[in-house]
């Protein structure tokens, strides 16, 4: 399959990118990775008229722990981040997420920022970032700005990105004292879509009480969503089995799922039922 | 049209493509390498995997244009005069394909594993090499010529290349 013809630039600085992003108008797309949107361009479910290739701009792939945040470059690869020994040690649930995503060949050029500007409710860091409480750099010609990714999925496929920006950074509030994730996701085979996917993040105080907790819920709505509900019965509680036993049942009941070939609305609930209880005993276990 | 240059197994070449080629083409049809080959077209089945600077990838899902400057490794390149790439003789010795279709693209594949991790268990080679679909051998006997080719390279004890009836 080979897609509609386009105008393909490689710039060398994110100025140069900008520059050109205002110069080819609205269908001008950034190719990053490049692994979600060429499928879709040779499927022509996308014919952007100019493609503008970030990958020879310096600078936008690292992994760092700094000012209290976990910096991830947005170009940063979903391979680099599966080896990245600070991932291992303290932030699992990327190691979770990343080894769920597509396959090996894939993950050496998806790029994280490409999987969350994507907009795509089934791809898997979203739901991530949510539990994490992200927040994303956004780039443009007049400086950048920081968005929280509460703010950041407007809708199919759109986010908060605007016209002549470029999404640079992700950062997560550092990991410290006893801190946990997890990510799982459902999937009927390698490479494909979530059935349903979990991602929990919690934090507990010296006394076992849960501070702070995140669960992010992957293709089971419109938007990657917070379960905001799940969340609120968790943070005070000590997480025994009644209550993640309840965190688990209000995200089965607030999430959306429709039906496909991968199943039908109860039996995705009840897959974000069971896995959320997986996911939060995995968080607390790695909390420890 | 935009022009390019490439190394694909050691020789440099130049095209002039429309940006919309993908690479998996460029090496067929340009450069008449079919050793590469199309199976899904859909970044699904792997059958397309070649080495762009070392990373396992699948060129039908990459363009021409962004491997200008790329040193690529197909099938082609994995063989020497001094003879065949252990993964090769592996794969031989294990009768690890049948139809061959996809054999090209997990051998490579097999390549960027073993680099990285030169001494994986079954299941790391297993899970390494899930980007690639093989519908005649049952994954028994590639994972069997994986594990040959990984001791040969480690200059360790070969392992029986004698079939196992499951």
């Amino acid at each position: 399959m080979i897609a509609e013809d386009f105008k393909y630039d490689a710039p060398v600085s994110l100025a140069d990118a900008f520059a050109l992003l205002h110069q080819y108008g609205d269908d001008a797309k950034i190719l990053a990775g490049g692994h979600s949107l060429i499928p879709m361009m040779k499927l022509r479910f996308a014919s952007p008229t100019h493609l503008i290739d970030i990958n020879n701009i310096p600078g936008l792939s690292y992994i760092k722990e700094e000012d209290g945040f976990l910096k991830i470059g947005a170009m940063t690869k979903e391979v680099d981040l599966e080896e990245s020994e600070i991932i291992k040690n303290k932030y699992q649930i990327f190691t979770d997420a990343s080894k769920l995503i597509a396959d090996p060949q894939v993950r050496n050029f998806g790029t994280i920022g490409g999987n969350i500007a994507h907009g795509d409710a089934a791809n898997d860091h979203p739901a991530v970032m949510m539990a994490l409480g992200a927040e994303v750099e956004i780039a443009g010609q007049d400086g950048s700005r920081t968005v929280s990714i509460n703010d950041f999925f407007h809708g199919f496929y759109t986010t908060a990105i605007q016209h002549g920006e470029i999404l640079t950074e992700i950062r997560i509030p550092a990991a410290s004292g006893r801190f946990g994730t997890a990510y799982h996701k459902a999937e009927r085979k390698v490479g494909d879509y979530a059935t349903a996917g979990v991602a929990a993040v919690v934090r507990l105080d010296d006394n076992d009480v849960c501070t702070k907790a995140g669960i992010g819920l992957t293709n089971v709505n419109m938007v990657p969503m917070r379960a905001e509900r799940s969340e609120e019965a968790l943070v005070g509680s000590m997480l025994g089995e009644a209550d993640i036993a309840k965190a688990a049942q209000y995200a089965s009941e607030d999430c959306n799922p429709s039906t496909d070939l991968r199943g039908d609305i109860d039996y995705k609930r009840h897959l974000v039922s069971v896995i959320t209880k997986r996911m939060l005993n995995r968080a607390i276990q790695r909390a420890i | 049209m935009k022009s390019i240059t490439l190394k694909i197994n050691g020789k440099e070449h130049s095209a002039e493509v429309s940006p919309r080629t993908l690479l998996v083409h460029l090496i067929r049809e340009n450069f008449s390498m079919t050793g590469t080959h199309i199976g899904c077209d859909t970044s699904s089945c792997g059958a397309c995997t070649i080495l762009i600077n070392g990373r396992s990838a699948k060129s039908c899902t990459i363009l021409a244009v962004q491997a200008d400057g790329k040193e690529i490794i197909t099938v082609e390149g994995l063989a020497t005069a001094e003879g065949l790439h252990p993964i090769q003789e592996g794969f031989h010795l294990n009768h690890a394909l049948h139809c061959g279709f996809c054999t090209a693209g997990v051998m490579l594949r097999a390549v960027e594993l073993l680099e990285k991790n030169p001494n994986p268990t079954e299941e790391e080679i297993r899970w390494g090499i899930s980007g690639n679909l093989c519908r005649c051998t049952g994954y028994n006997n590639i994972v069997k010529a994986i594990q040959w080719a990984s001791a040969k390279m480690q200059g360790k004890e070969l392992p029986s290349t004698e079939p196992v009836f499951v």
